[in-house]
């Protein structure tokens, strides 16, 4: 195999960081989604702005105001560092951290659009059935909106392993820490080792086609089931 | 105990108000109708707690329990026991037609409605005919098919209160006679009141026991449904099929020439068909336009149908048609008929007199 062991560690962390991000980024943007799809609340428009935000923001920029807020100066800095954390940037938390606000678009958005889908009558079915706030949310709401959740997982995972702008900027390139795939490669063609970045390179190409067509394939599967 | 529905709700959407005061009795089937934008689905959705009605007035209650008073208190959907079948796609779309079941089923105790028991199930199940639906998904069900999953499901869950909302309203006329006879049944096998919205009169005069007459979000008329249609309120609800709902006995069974006789407080209605056994109770319907009347004893005619009557009263005429309201010697029951102007005029009628009403077609309701 062509692939050194910085390599191989550079793939783990990454896999390992994408499915940390991914069960967060759900955790956090399915309840989220739901508050958006239902709510009329002033706030709506300005959260939903929020967090479409980072589709269109430079990750530098993203990247260079986590990288001051996490910074001793910054709220956040001081906040981890009350608490005995300690400082963020550089590690892999940090790294998490802005991964997670970098693709929350990714997975807020097909989850919400499931969801508005759904309409008022399953709701109001389940409510004269018996079924409270609760559990229409785990028995309804969840199964209903099933596939924008797969979607948004696929994407979640996806956007984070691709990334590079934002994990430079606050994780820099520390081996096994927060050298993730993206930035290896960058650092391989920057040292000339072109045989190394290609093969690389390829990897990623691969895994993000076969994303994309099983996704693609599933839900065509999903529209002649009419579901 | 008094188990009636008390509803009092001023309730306003946009320009509409809903302005009701309704006592409803504690049992049988409670037709509400009216014409389109009267407010008869937003009363129901009010009582199901699907439309939270505003206002320190209002006030639900069902038997001895309190659903809503006022803003202080009121009991969420999910707790009132009660069920609902929408006009359509009752069914959740995820679930196969026992997974639907089941879901009802689970949840029935939380709101203390007694978990029907497998036997009781069975039987709901074999009473409208689903048990082959059973394992399918609500898509691959027809319209017909899936009102009938709907009302399962809901006495599956075993409720106090049954609301139907136009339940047959999506289905074509072949359809609707499918699943009347169903309904039907569910009117007898369910022992608490069912709210029955609809705007067809034909499923009103089959099913109802007791009718409430909305407009623009008002109560028009209220109470049993053979002296409510007698009061008439024309154009507002029936069009041209103004029409009276006779309660009587099977009396005669007459094999030679295929006529049953039933008699209304000793009235004999003759009608065609055998298929109802002797000394049973039968509903029966007539159309104003099917009757005509005669102020002596007519001569022999085609007619099988010619009932001596008291004319009670006479409606104000209305684009040439006149109805009168005829009642039954020795009873209470009243039958409407309608005349041209012309005719009033040249018979010279006036109230109080005898007449002869002979009537074209009389139909068996259930």
């Amino acid at each position: 195999m062509l692939l050194a062991p910085s390599d191989v560690d550079a793939i783990v962390l990454t896999a390992k960081l994408a499915s940390v991000v991914t069960f967060l980024l759900l955790l956090i943007g399915t309840p989220l989604a739901w508050w958006l799809a239902r709510t009329s609340s002033i706030f709506k428009t300005p959260v939903s702005a929020l967090v479409t935000l980072p589709l269109i923001l430079p990750p530098t920029v993203l990247g260079f105001y986590l990288l001051i807020a996490m910074g001793p100066e910054g709220p956040l800095g001081q906040l981890t560092t009350a608490l005995g954390i300690g400082l963020l940037p550089f590690t892999f938390s940090g790294l998490v951290i802005a991964s997670v606000l970098y693709s929350l678009p990714f997975v807020v958005q097909p989850i919400q659009n499931a969801m508005e889908a759904i309409g008022e009558r399953p709701l109001e079915v389940a409510k004269t059935l018996g079924a409270g706030a609760w559990d229409r949310f785990f028995t309804i709401v969840l199964p209903l909106s099933r596939r924008g959740i797969i979607t948004a997982t696929v994407l979640g995972f996806a956007h984070t392993v691709g990334e590079f702008g934002v994990v430079l900027m606050i994780g820099g390139n520390i081996p096994a820490e927060t050298q993730v795939l993206s930035v290896q490669i960058y650092d391989h063609v920057e040292s000339l080792q072109y045989g190394q970045a290609h093969w690389l390179s390829a990897l990623m190409l691969a895994f993000s086609f076969i994303v994309l067509m099983t996704m693609m394939l599933f839900n065509r599967k999903g529209l002649a089931l009419g579901r | 105990m008094d188990a009636n529905i008390r509803v009092r709700i001023k309730h306003t959407l946009g320009h509409f108000t809903l302005d009701v005061d309704l006592n409803l009795p504690a049992s049988g089937i409670i037709a509400i109708t009216g014409p389109s934008g009267s407010g008869k689905t937003t009363l129901l959705r009010c009582i199901a707690g699907l439309e939270q009605a505003q206002g320190d007035d209002n006030c639900i209650s069902f038997a001895d329990q309190i659903w809503l008073q006022g803003s202080k208190q009121s009991i969420k959907t999910e707790q009132r026991p009660l069920a609902y079948v929408f006009q359509e796609s009752s069914l959740l779309p995820h679930l196969t037609v026992a997974e639907n079941i089941d879901y009802a089923a689970k949840r029935s105790r939380r709101r203390n409605c007694e978990p029907l028991g497998a036997q009781a199930r069975a039987h709901i199940i074999k009473l409208l005919d689903i048990t082959a639906l059973l394992a399918q998904s609500p898509e691959q069900l027809s319209g017909g098919e899936r009102q009938r999953v709907a009302l399962a499901r809901a006495l599956i869950a075993n409720p106090q209160v049954l609301l139907l909302d136009e339940p047959l309203s999506a289905l074509d006329m072949e359809r609707k006679q499918e699943i009347l006879p169903y309904l039907e049944e569910v009117g007898k096998v369910f022992s608490g009141p069912i709210l029955y919205v609809s705007h067809a009169m034909d499923e009103i005069a089959r099913l109802a026991d007791h009718l409430v007459i909305l407009q623009a979000g008002r109560v028009l008329d209220e109470g049993p449904l053979a002296s409510t249609l007698m009061r008439v309120h024309k154009p507002i609800i029936w069009g041209d099929d103004v029409m009276s709902v006779l309660q009587g006995q099977v009396a005669l069974r007459d094999e030679d020439f295929y006529l049953t006789r039933i008699d209304v407080d000793g009235s004999p209605f003759w009608l065609r068909g055998l298929d109802k056994s002797l000394a049973t109770e039968q509903r029966i319907q007539v159309l104003a336009r099917d009757i005509s009347v005669a102020v002596a004893e007519p001569g022999p005619s085609s007619i099988v149908n010619c009932i001596v009557c008291d004319l009670e009263s006479i409606f104000p005429p209305e684009r040439g048609e006149v109805l009168l309201r005829l009642r039954l010697p020795r009873s209470e029951q009243r039958l409407l008929a309608s005349i041209t102007a012309k005719s009033l005029q040249q018979l010279a009628l006036i109230e109080g007199q005898t007449l002869w009403a002979q009537i074209k077609s009389v139909a068996l309701l259930k």
